[in-house]
């Protein structure tokens, strides 16, 4: 990830900054500008999701990119928060412990990193409630 | 104008050692290095954690046990001697993760492991001056022992976060004393991975002479005595220098007993003596005193005089506390806490 593209995603990483539509009540992560439903009559607002959610589905990587800070096996899952929305990440667990429907909690983690010289990614990933 | 701790939050990975893992791989013999340290396991990061990820979840902690406005965090710093980065702070990551950015002052400390109590004193001066609402100094370290040095059995990851204000106190802070020399006890050149030290030098003229006389010049400046405090809480790079440095000052063993967090976390570094002062603040009732005093190689001693208020009762239970994060451990084995510390070069 080139560093300006990480540089303009920092907010939503780190904080699951998303937007909800006073309108009609709809939340989105990644932010939209425009609300979907609503169109023209939408009224779009930034909303700090809680980082509560469940499990809908997942998968374990046996064979991902070389990575220092998502060593493989690891496990890549469907989550859907309590707003509504559903984002793909990383759940920080023992593969086996990883159930669907399970209940899991956002924590501050490294992503990964450019290279050995270069920036950091950090951002949110889960671990189970 | 009182200043004080408004809140704090600390954080400490999941995963642990056993000192003993770590003997049987150098060949040492266990019962006599956790005898020796009195330390029987330390924490080891995961993979994905390092000192800015510690912070950070310390940080969120500390807002949200007062239910803080981050916004009035008008400086933040972070002290560590493993920041992630060496030209880049720590401290602009956790005021972005903990939504306290733009309106901001933010610097990293390095100052060995009292990096986050020089913190605490930097912010204390700027509530006190009226240049800012609220201040947060951080304690957080993945902290550094090369393979197979003596460092290593301790060498542990946790950070603590405080909040420094002059309004809804906690914790009042009734004063500071710090006794600084340049002592060279511990080290770690610039690019070098891993510290040294001075071996046995780092005991009398490194950390007793400083923590001794840090204690004793704050308590000739406020006029008290050990008998004045309910607890005492000291740098603990092992178990053992705490209790002769409280046993030098006339500390009793009860006194520092809930503060002694070295046994079952190793030596947080920077966030050493401020996670022994998280564990005693989450057990501390309104009106007791707690005497205070980091050290960092180098060297220095921050000594702290505290008295918790009533408004510790409203803030007690809104984050984890130390206990209930020193709970539940996953035990790792030296390959994995090689693979976790990335003593392991791929």
């Amino acid at each position: 990830m080139a560093v300006p593209r990480f540089w303009r995603r920092l907010k939503n990483l780190y904080n699951l900054l998303g937007t909800h539509c006073k309108n009609c009540g709809s939340y989105y992560y990644p932010p939209r500008n425009i609300c979907p439903a609503c169109r023209r009559g939408g009224k779009v607002e930034p909303y700090k999701f809680k980082g509560a959610g469940e499990v809908l589905t997942y998968t374990i990587i046996h064979g991902g990119p070389k990575d220092n800070a998502r060593p493989t096996p690891y496990v890549l899952a469907i989550i859907k928060l309590d707003e509504g929305p559903r984002l793909t990440s990383q759940i920080v667990a023992n593969p086996e412990d990883v159930k669907i429907g399970m209940r899991v909690k956002s924590v501050f983690r490294k992503l990964g990193e450019e290279s050995k010289h270069g920036i950091i990614y950090y951002g949110t990933k889960f671990i189970p409630a | 104008m009182s200043v004080g701790i408004v809140s704090y939050g600390a954080y400490i990975p999941r995963y642990r050692i056993k000192l003993e893992e770590i003997a049987k791989v150098w060949g040492d013999d266990p019962a006599s290095i956790t005898g020796g340290l009195m330390v029987l396991e330390k924490s080891v990061p995961d993979i994905d954690e390092d000192t800015a990820t510690i912070a950070v979840e310390a940080a969120r902690y500390a807002v949200s046990r007062a239910g803080i406005d981050a916004s009035r965090i008008g400086a933040i710093y972070t002290g560590s001697e493993s920041h992630p980065y060496a030209v880049k702070p720590t401290s602009t990551i956790v005021a972005e993760a903990i939504d306290a950015t733009p309106a901001l002052t933010a610097a990293d400390f390095e100052f060995a492991c009292k990096a986050g109590t020089a913190g605490i004193q930097t912010c204390m001066g700027l509530v006190a001056s009226n240049i800012i609402d609220l201040g947060m100094a951080i304690g957080s370290d993945v902290a550094q022992g090369a393979p197979g040095d003596a460092l290593e059995y301790t060498a542990a990851a946790g950070g603590v976060a405080y909040v420094i204000g002059s309004r809804d106190l906690a914790a009042e802070i009734e004063a500071t004393y710090s006794y600084t020399t340049d002592t060279p006890d511990f080290w770690r050149r610039e690019g070098m991975p891993y510290p040294e030290h001075g071996g046995r030098f780092t005991g009398e003229p490194g950390y007793f002479k400083h923590v001794v006389s840090a204690a004793r010049g704050l308590m000739d400046k406020l006029g008290t005595k050990p008998q004045d405090y309910n607890y005492a809480v000291f740098h603990q790079p092992n178990g053992k220098f705490p209790r002769r440095a409280a046993q030098m000052l006339g500390f009793s063993t009860e006194q520092i007993k809930p503060g002694i967090v070295v046994t079952l976390l190793g030596n947080t570094y920077s966030g050493s003596c401020m996670m022994g002062l998280a564990a005693t603040l989450d057990i501390a009732k309104p009106g007791d005193r707690i005497f205070v005093t980091a050290f960092g190689s180098g060297a220095g001693s921050d000594a702290f005089s505290i008295r918790v208020t009533d408004g510790m009762e409203k803030i007690r239970g809104g984050a984890p506390s130390v206990e209930s994060l020193l709970q539940n451990p996953v035990y790792v084995n030296y390959a994995i806490y090689a693979k976790h510390k990335g003593k392991i070069r791929l």
